[in-house]
């Protein structure tokens, strides 16, 4: 962070106070908070990368929110926290970014925080019977035994107010009225890539209302990694957006080697890149069948997916695994790319080419398509920055929120490519970003196939792989968005708090606005273009 | 009323290229793999990772030396090691030796983490893929010949 | 040309020398009706098993292989391991009507199959309105679909049967333009009648750009009678699950989705019979040789072929294109379909009057 932000920031809230730890943050006081973020708002940081929920033990719970100014490019890290552990309660900030309203309610569903003025404190995640609040250092996993009971649905959503004596009044709002018609779309429903839930409300074929319903798939990563070293953390992200595999271990190995201290050879960087974009061309392949399927083009669904295989070949003959790759470690890759590698690259791209102005024949350009995917679920540029909706789906709405061009890393900053823009936020454009990035991403390989330097492709470690103390934030440009991993670290052997970005979480948490007045075929194309992947959202 | 008949026109005309597409497709040759059928041919990448195996040589030795190293390794407790402790004849020393190798397959995640913490090479992973079991117990293996 | 009325009277003939006329009538009728149910069933058997094999090719893959040479008797197998099933009933659903909705999509898709010429004299249902009666019994599919959805209880199968009411009543009207635009040009309303007529070349010749256009409007339109993609959204699978015949399971599901298939056979043969000449061979004026030799290949055949011409074409389309939404089908219908058809309707009144066709 530059001297002149701390400055202000300082001038502006002399209690903030300025821990230089890691990445360093500002810790502020909790009735100090809002004022000071609506500052920072009004002084352009309008993108809420993250907020993390924490436990720091004797201190008491808090929250630790990145900040990003679009415009500037700059970054802030504020703390607050409250020394109430048992009836915690924090300012809630969804008023200024609406990305707050879902990672709060993760954040109370991990940490019991109550937010001020939030108009949906339900948890996120959790059954509503849960016990606890599993995330806390204090947590007691016993309390919670394998429950054999289903899980009565809340139709009531909580908010907090705070009179002026200092009591909470408890507002209670129902979700759906009576008379409404609500059907529910998920959690098992071909078109909910997995396990999600939409309760919609419709009138007619129309969509009124939206709630997402999320958590059929969480395993609770983030409080698994605090049991785990840091090398045994690496195999769980690969089972967070099981599309970005790549990109998710090479945000956590960037954020290790960082805090470590480590530089990996170029060598490595060069792999990890072209890793990263194989990836990311599966990760779209995917995407576009699973569209046309949504939207009922079966035939190009298997064409999209031939094709994919080729990819997954080429990724299976190096790292080993087709979808889980395994592939990235701390201080390098698990092996040198095979042999074959570059030979079978090139091949790829040489076939490719016209498989896509393929596809743009069989589906891009067909009037069906068109009519139902041009002008539909509108997701504005400024919803798109306040919900944090990155990659494509930000893109589409005309926010070059690429991390590979904001925050070069790898071999981003070398390479020349195009970040795909498009204005229309329709789901006509965010279908056509992914397409553009698939030849973007054949443009990054081609660069880098031919040149990959000779050097180590793992690093000499330690066999105990600890990390300074203070907290760390890396991320990528997953195949879906801004990948994000913060660590806080004690010093310890494994992490103190481990939190996941989630790609997916912004993308569903604005569903609700895109949909709004769309019909339910809308709904399955704004589902299928917004690209989520449910096992991201839930960790 | 130009712009209704050029747009029925435009349309009838991308709806044919598409055709045109799925058309010739209908004629190129098939990718479904006749699985069970070309196993003779099916042959994986030598990277794959099917199963943890221990390879042991003509004598039917391993090289494992009981360390414990994999067990500690694996993040969710795949293997498990049974050991005894016998005196070395040659020096006369205590010294661990491997009873049971067990490994869990359906516990398994092929993170690869016991495979590189193995300081004698002991362990790999095999390209076999075929596990397919009737009760769980009998995706517990146990790696080293007896 | 082989004229089957020769066996039927012979059977007529054979049966009235012992038995009263009344009683030969009645075994008659039992004996046609177990024909065209075994027909009706040999029929979705082998348009099920072409789907499959079709679609496969399309999408690159091999299709069924497996159960019997090249995968033939899956079909079967697939109709027994159907008979075999439960038919689960669901609590709360309208039992009564709940069990009779196949039945009548049933019915409907039988009636209409009933009225299709095979072969010269080889007609079931053929009177002065056939092509108004088979018009009238196929929109009773509508019922049975309308009423599966709402019996069933089931958001889902609700939505997709009142999208299916909105667009088979719609679409229908398509269909009757583009079938009055060929009674127009013919004069009559006797399905064996129109095929006669086209001894001397089939309509969609004799017609011209009318007849072509009402054609391609009858495919279209057909095409959403029966449901099918890119016209399939009243069981959109990715939105609906399975639309009207969710709640549905066993042979109860079987029939919906028999009729399915049928109804797609009888568009096609339909459209076999109206503008490709029915089962009349292919007749090249001046070419006698190769309309002798035409004149050999029997005329089920060239129904049969014909018919299954149409239900490539249309399988093709379908596993093409993706859905339409429920706006733009309606929008595709009263938009485009039913002006086009009008000034076609019109257009064909004037070529009939003066006499501008071959």
């Amino acid at each position: 962070m530059n001297a002149t932000l701390k400055e202000k920031i300082t001038a502006w809230e002399p209690a903030a106070v300025w821990n230089d730890a890691g990445d360093g943050m500002f810790a502020v006081p909790a009735e100090r908070l809002h004022p000071l973020a609506e500052l920072l708002k009004a002084e352009g940081f309008d993108f809420l990368r993250s907020l993390t929920g924490m436990d720091w033990g004797e201190e008491g719970l808090g929250v630790v929110y990145h900040l990003e100014a679009t415009r500037t490019g700059e970054n802030v890290v504020l703390r607050t926290q409250t020394a109430d552990r048992e009836n915690p309660v924090l300012p809630t900030v969804c008023d200024l970014w609406r990305a707050a309203e879902f990672n709060e309610r993760e954040a109370y569903d991990y940490f019991g925080i109550r937010f001020l003025n939030h108009p949906d404190m339900r948890r996120l995640y959790l059954r509503d019977d849960w016990v606890g609040y599993p995330l806390r250092k204090d947590y007691d996993p016993s309390l919670n035994p394998l429950r054999m009971s289903n899980e009565v649905a809340r139709d009531t959503a909580d908010s907090f107010e705070l009179t002026p004596d200092g009591s909470f009044i408890r507002h209670r709002r129902p979700i759906f009225e009576e008379d409404e018609y609500v059907i529910n779309i998920g959690p098992q429903h071909p078109a909910t890539h997995g396990v999600l839930r939409f309760r919609v409300s419709l009138e007619g074929e129309i969509i009124r209302k939206l709630d997402v319903h999320c958590g059929y798939i969480h395993r609770g990563i983030e409080k698994i990694c605090e049991g785990l070293t840091y090398p045994q953390t690496l195999a769980l992200t690969d089972r967070l957006d099981y599309l970005g595999a790549s990109q998710n271990r090479h945000a956590l190995c960037m954020c290790i080697e960082r805090a470590m201290g480590v530089e990996v050879s170029e060598r490595v960087q060069y792999i990890r890149t072209i890793m990263d974009e194989l990836q990311r061309i599966d990760s779209h392949l995917l995407f576009f069948s699973c569209l046309c399927m949504d939207m009922g083009a079966l035939t190009a669904f298997f064409y999209g997916f031939r094709d994919r295989e080729k990819v997954l070949d080429i990724l299976e003959q190096t790292t080993g695994g087709r979808l889980i790759q395994t592939y990235n470690t701390i201080g390098g890759v698990q092996a040198d790319i095979h042999p074959e590698f570059v030979h079978k690259v090139k091949e790829l791209i040489a076939y490719l080419r016209p498989t896509l102005r393929e596809y743009h024949e069989v589906f891009t350009g067909n009037v069906i398509a068109r009519q139902r995917l041009e002008g539909t679920g509108v997701l504005t540029r400024e919803d798109a920055i306040s919900f944090g909706a990155t990659g494509g789906t930000g893109r589409a709405s005309g926010w070059a929120c690429d991390v590979r061009k904001r925050h070069p890393y790898a071999m981003y900053g070398k390479v020349d490519f195009d970040e795909v823009l498009f204005i229309e936020g329709d789901c006509m454009a965010r279908y056509m970003v992914r397409m553009r990035e698939i030849e973007q991403s054949l443009r990054i390989i081609e660069q880098l196939i031919d040149n990959i330097p000779e050097g180590p492709w793992q690093e000499k470690m330690k066999p105990v792989i600890r990390i300074p103390e203070g907290s760390y934030y890396a991320a990528v440009e997953g195949s879906r968005g801004e990948f994000g991993v913060f660590i806080e670290s004690r010093g310890d052997k494994s992490p103190y708090r481990m939190k996941f970005r989630s790609t997916g979480l912004p993308l569903v948490s604005c569903m609700e606005t895109i949909a709004q007045g769309a019909k339910i075929a809308d709904l399955i194309a704004i589902g299928g273009t917004v690209d989520y992947v449910v096992p991201d959202i839930d960790r | 009323m130009s712009n209704y008949i050029k747009g029925l026109f435009h349309g009838l005309g991308s709806l044919l290229t598409g055709m045109k597409v799925t058309g010739r497709e209908f004629f190129t040759p098939k990718v479904t793999e006749q699985y069970p059928e070309n196993r003779a041919t099916l042959k994986m990448y030598d990277r794959f990772c099917g199963t943890l195996t221990m390879p042991h040589d003509a004598e039917g030795r391993n090289r494992c030396i009981a360390c414990g190293l994999c067990q500690m390794a694996c993040p969710n407790g795949t293997i498990h090691l049974v050991t005894e402790t016998v005196t070395d004849p040659e020096t006369g020393k205590p010294k661990r030796r491997l009873v049971r190798y067990e490994y869990d397959l359906g516990s398994c995640m092929f993170c690869h983490l016991c495979v590189n913490a193995c300081p004698h090479d002991a362990i790999r992973f095999s390209t076999e893929f075929e596990h397919a079991v009737y009760t769980r117990e009998k995706l517990v293996k146990v790696l080293n010949k007896q | 040309m082989f004229d089957f009325s020769i066996i039927t009277e012979w059977i007529h003939g054979l049966l009235i020398s012992f038995l009263p006329l009344g009683v030969a009538t009645f075994i008659e009728c039992v004996v046609i009706g177990g024909c065209l149910m075994l027909l009706y069933a040999m029929i979705a058997i082998v348009m099920i098993f072409m789907e499959r094999k079709v679609c496969a090719a399309f999408q690159c893959r091999l299709g069924p292989v497996r159960v019997g040479p090249w995968g033939t008797l899956q079909v079967f197998g697939d109709v027994f391991k159907m008979l075999t099933k439960e038919i689960v009933t669901i609590r709360h659903a309208d039992k009564f009507l709940y069990n009779l909705a196949p039945y009548i999509v049933i019915l409907a898709s039988l009636l209409s199959f009933a009225c299709l010429p095979f072969n010269r004299g080889m007609e079931v249902l053929d009177f002065n309105v056939g092509v108004f009666f088979m018009m009238a019994a196929s929109s009773i599919g509508v019922v049975g679909i309308l009423l599966a959805g709402w019996s069933s209880n089931n958001k889902f199968s609700l939505i997709g049967a009142m999208r299916s009411g909105a667009q088979m009543i719609s679409y229908e009207l398509s269909i009757s333009l583009s079938i009055l635009t060929i009674v127009v040009l013919t004069d009559t309303m006797q399905f064996s009648e129109i095929v006669e007529r086209q001894a001397d070349g089939w309509f969609l010749f004799k017609g011209h750009l009318p007849a072509l256009v009402a054609f391609v409007i009858y495919l279209i339109a057909g095409n959403a009678e029966v449901n099918r993609g890119p016209f399939d959204l009243p069981e959109a699978e990715s939105e609906l699950t399975a639309g009207y015949h969710t709640e549905y399971s066993g042979m109860h599901f079987g029939l919906f989705y028999v009729a399915e298939f049928v109804n797609l056979f009888i568009v096609s043969g339909v459209a076999a019979t109206i503008f490709l000449g029915g089962w009349m061979p292919l007749h090249i004026p001046g070419w006698e040789g190769f309309n002798a030799v035409m004149d050999w290949i029997p005329g089920f055949v060239w129904f049969f072929g014909k018919a299954f011409f149409v239900v490539g074409l249309l399988m093709w389309i379908k596993w093409t294109f993706p859905r339409l939404r429920v706006d733009q089908i309606l929008t595709l219908e009263w938009k485009y379909l039913v002006p086009i058809g009008l000034v076609n309707l019109l257009l064909m009144v004037i070529v009939v009057v003066f006499k501008l066709h071959f």
